[in-house]
């Protein structure tokens, strides 16, 4: 889609009928990147003729025009010639399924031979309908090198077959690391996976689709607190909960609790868990520690790493003091992001200001970002100027 | 992702020191080998960009000007003295790739650039990460 189509929500109904028209013509076996170009340039005809005659079912007129503009690929001239005499006639209307389709092409979108940049990018366009300018403003690259890279990901799953599309496991993993993106462009990468998620969630049935979908929103309603209008970083302890939507709280909590109740319980579910105590507390004194660190323990078990570790450390140290977290703290290994600012956490908690204002500073060298960078250094500050 | 910037010296005060015979200076190449050189760095970022992994890039001239804020009401102070040669940087590109060691691999690559001989000059490039944004999930 390019150029402006103009008002009463055109932009808005291609964005959504593209991924679902792209959806149909992959499940009838139609190659990956074909398919995408002859949607591209569906949506392209669309933009030109429906301000005019928009027709009686959006959907299928697409599938039918991107099904013609599949078959002219291998046609000559003149049949593209009779094509475009044909498409002076309204198309006729065709059966679609739209929940089978979603999870297809999240499938592909989010295949395992692909790196995370490109799977990102293939399904922030192939399943999400952003142009290729949105998809590049939101990853600050220039449009060019970002047609490049879906371009690639598109030839590297053209071949490729999904033998198993219940296998979810990989299309989590992509819509959480797009949702970790943040907001850097004019589209919402945080909204665009919940909507995702949704749409997955409504396409399958495995509870962890629910428990990815509640940690979102159960993160996400907290957006407003975690940082100050400047842009400045603030713990969760110190964020200001009445800038917390209760709503979005209450709609994930109801989620996750009927994701729970399956009894099938996996790492996002947990992490979901974790996230609603946080949620559920008035104050971060009132937090439920105790629960937090069961939790935890769970989550070691099912997805152990360092990560989960370095969490489970400070959740020990609030629940049970800080030498117990710093106990806890030695499983994980020196050069885990965030280790040092955490140790040094534990050590103001205990008391030892000199260390924590030495770790403090250690850790505000190895943050990746600037935000966290100034936050830790600040804190590094404070402890050295009482 | 994460951006990578690449940064080119004319001149490195620090560093580990250059292979020997690899630092002829340019103008004691020979046009064509001058040619080759600019070309492969052409079809260096061409090659990146094909592959999605291009950002930008500029070559700078050598006269890097040291400026300070010398008090108010008085003329900024440019410039030295130094106790050393002072850096030039040359040029840089950024670049936007999957990993550190993916990084590596493109400087690396980038170093080929032939020389005198249509030897790979061995130039040391300079590798830093950009910040990125904060993650939405930090606790």
């Amino acid at each position: 889609m390019t150029g402006d189509p103009g008002s009463d929500g055109l932009e808005d109904l291609l964005r959504e009928l593209g991924p679902q028209v792209l959806g149909v013509l992959v499940r009838r076996g139609s190659d990956f990147a074909a398919a995408e170009d002859a949607v591209q340039e569906a949506l392209l005809e669309a933009v030109r003729r429906w301000p005019d005659a928009r027709p009686d079912d959006p959907k299928a007129w697409l599938v039918t025009v991107a099904g013609r503009k599949l078959v002219d690929e291998i046609r000559s001239a003149a049949a593209r010639r009779r094509r475009e005499e044909r498409l002076q006639h309204e198309p006729e209307p065709g059966p679609t399924e739209q929940a089978d389709d979603t999870l297809l092409l999240l499938s592909r979108c989010c295949h395992p031979a692909l790196t995370p940049a490109s799977a990102i990018a293939l399904t922030l366009r192939a399943v999400g309908g952003l142009t290729t300018a949105q998809v590049a403003e939101a990853f600050l690259v220039p449009e060019a090198t970002m047609a490049q890279r879906i371009s690639r990901a598109k030839r590297t799953v053209s071949g490729e077959r999904f033998d198993q599309p219940g296998d979810v496991t990989a299309v989590l993993r992509v819509l959480y690391l797009v949702f970790n993106e943040g907001f850097t462009g004019s589209v919402d990468l945080a909204q665009e996976a919940i909507r995702l998620a949704r749409q997955l969630s409504a396409a399958t049935d495995d509870p962890e689709v629910e428990g990815l979908l509640a940690l979102m929103l159960l993160h996400h309603a907290r957006r407003r607190a975690r940082r100050t209008p400047e842009g400045a970083v603030v713990p969760l302890a110190d964020q200001d909960r009445s800038l917390w939507d209760t709503a979005m709280i209450a709609e994930g909590v109801d989620i996750l609790q009927a994701a729970l109740a399956r009894d099938r319980l996996g790492e996002y579910q947990v992490q979901a868990a974790i996230a609603a105590l946080h949620d559920d507390a008035a104050t971060a004194g009132e937090t439920d520690w105790v629960q937090v660190v069961e939790w935890y323990d769970e989550l070691v078990r099912l997805a152990p790493g360092q990560p989960v570790l370095l969490n489970r450390a400070v959740a020990v140290g609030a629940a049970d003091g800080p030498l117990a977290g710093l106990r806890a703290l030695e499983q994980v290994e020196q050069g885990v992001p965030r280790r040092d600012a955490a140790a040094a956490w534990l050590h103001e908690q205990a008391g030892d200001l000199g260390e924590a204002a030495r770790l403090y500073a250690l850790a505000a060298t190895r943050a990746g970002n600037v935000a966290e960078r100034d936050h830790l250094t600040r804190q590094a500050a404070r402890l050295r100027n009482r | 992702m994460a951006k990578y910037l690449l940064l080119k010296h004319y001149r490195r005060t620090t560093g580990p020191a250059n292979l020997p015979g690899t630092d002829v200076p340019m103008d004691q190449w020979t046009p064509e080998e001058i040619d080759a050189h600019v070309q492969f760095m052409r079809d260096w970022a061409a090659e990146m960009a094909e592959r999605g992994e291009y950002v930008d890039g500029q070559a700078l001239e050598p006269r890097g000007t040291f400026v300070r804020y010398d008090g108010e009401g008085r003329a900024p102070v440019t410039d030295g003295p130094f106790p050393e040669t002072k850096e030039l940087i040359a040029g840089w590109m950024v670049i936007d790739v999957d990993s550190d060691e993916r990084a590596y691999e493109a400087a690396a690559s980038l170093s080929a650039a032939p020389g005198q001989g249509g030897r790979p000059i061995h130039e040391w490039i300079e590798v830093r990460p950009f910040y990125g944004e904060p993650p939405v999930v930090t606790e």
